[in-house]
């Protein structure tokens, strides 16, 4: 799936930025101050996210303040849906 | 009922811990353009994912006649959303056309008639058409009123006493009356002036609105401190219930209580007082019984 730069999400508290670029395989960069405990969770949660989204080459650099599951799920698909065009909605 | 920006997953998050009857998450007027579709997707997962502790949730689509009414629709409606509030609604047609959307993702989904609908009137055309509105869907659980944009459609600015609101207002709950559904006062939003935003509490109140839309968690207590009734009331209303059961079992009809008639709207406000105070959380629904 051909993706272009983008970008979801916030570096307010509770948030997580998420930025997406073309790449090679899927590779996760992650910076977040819970890193110690949760960064292998939190970087497994991004790359099923992509995967489920039909997305296996891409770089991905998230910047975590201490967001839930959920808001992880729906920023990365956020930024997916911006980068890819096709939309997890019907028109 | 608090309102809660669709796009701030701290905000989501926290909001129901402070206690309000009602969380509605915004994907409108508190969501710029360019994060529509970030929103939608937060409110979606979270909704799905996060425990609101029973709290009712409700969200604020956008429009219909806008590119992201439909996909909003689609969204709550897959996550288990209670209730869908539609913005600047005018016309019963309106609900209708909402109604069809909600039924298709519903039937999609196997679970037609589960989402309830809130009409917002923040129109003088919706003020006018309120009863058509409010009896447009069996789905139809209350009725709001949207100040800022009333105001601006009267062309007219809000004032701290109300007046400017005071036939939308009445007319919202004789409608709401009417058709038998709830209905909800707009919010207040300066929060640095908390008399006046008593004294609009006390007044919605008065005229009969079920309760009030909020922007903080530091109108709650204001809120329920005005709609709790006091104990006297309380103690009051559980005499009239008491009277009318014991008048019930023994098949006699008029009833007195303290000297006084109960006939059926006595007992309706007593009802009403009871449900209050178990709302506020000062009477336990064992101690009503």
């Amino acid at each position: 799936m051909e993706i272009k730069n983008a970008v979801a999400g916030t570096l307010e508290s509770g948030d997580i930025m998420v930025q997406i670029a073309p790449g090679d395989g899927l590779q996760v960069e992650l910076q977040s101050s819970v890193a110690a405990q949760f960064g292998r969770q939190i970087k497994a949660l991004i790359t099923e996210t992509l995967t489920g989204l039909g997305i296996d080459n891409a770089y991905v650099k998230a910047t975590d303040k201490g967001a839930l599951d959920c808001t992880i799920r729906a920023r990365v698909t956020a930024a997916a849906v911006r980068a890819t065009g096709k939309d997890v909605w019907k028109d | 009922m608090m309102f809660v920006p669709g796009n701030n997953p701290g905000m989501m998050a926290d909001a129901h811990i402070y206690g309000p009857d009602s969380i509605m998450l915004d994907l409108e007027d508190s969501v710029t353009m360019a994060e529509k579709d970030a929103a939608r997707l937060l409110v979606h997962n979270a909704l799905k994912s996060i425990d609101f502790g029973g709290t009712e949730m409700v969200v604020r689509i956008n429009p219909l006649s806008t590119p992201y009414g439909r996909k909003d629709v689609e969204a709550v409606v897959k996550a288990g959303v209670d209730v869908i509030r539609m913005p600047k609604t005018e016309t019963a047609d309106e609900v209708r056309e909402l109604e069809a959307e909600i039924i298709k993702v519903e039937t999609e989904l196997g679970c037609v008639g589960r989402t309830l609908i809130m009409a917002a009137i923040e129109s003088a055309l919706g003020v006018v058409n309120a009863y058509e509105i409010a009896t447009a869907s069996k789905r139809m659980m209350g009725i709001a009123l949207g100040a800022e944009d009333y105001s601006a459609n009267l062309k007219t600015q809000r004032t701290p006493e109300g007046s400017e609101l005071l036939l939308a207002r009445e007319t919202i709950v004789v409608a709401a009356r009417a058709a038998g559904i709830s209905c909800f006062d707009t919010v207040y939003s300066n929060l640095d002036d908390m008399e006046t935003f008593r004294k609009e509490v006390e007044l919605i109140k008065n005229l009969g609105f079920d309760g009030k839309s909020i922007i903080n968690p530091r109108q709650i207590e204001v809120v329920n401190s005005v709609f709790a009734p006091t104990q006297k009331a309380i103690d009051k209303a559980l005499r009239i219930i008491a009277a009318i059961k014991e008048a019930q079992a023994k098949g006699s009809g008029v009833i007195a209580v303290n000297g006084k008639m109960v006939d059926r709207p006595v007992v309706i406000r007593a009802e009403r007082t009871i449900a209050l105070a178990i709302a506020s959380g000062i009477l336990s629904k064992e101690e009503a019984l």
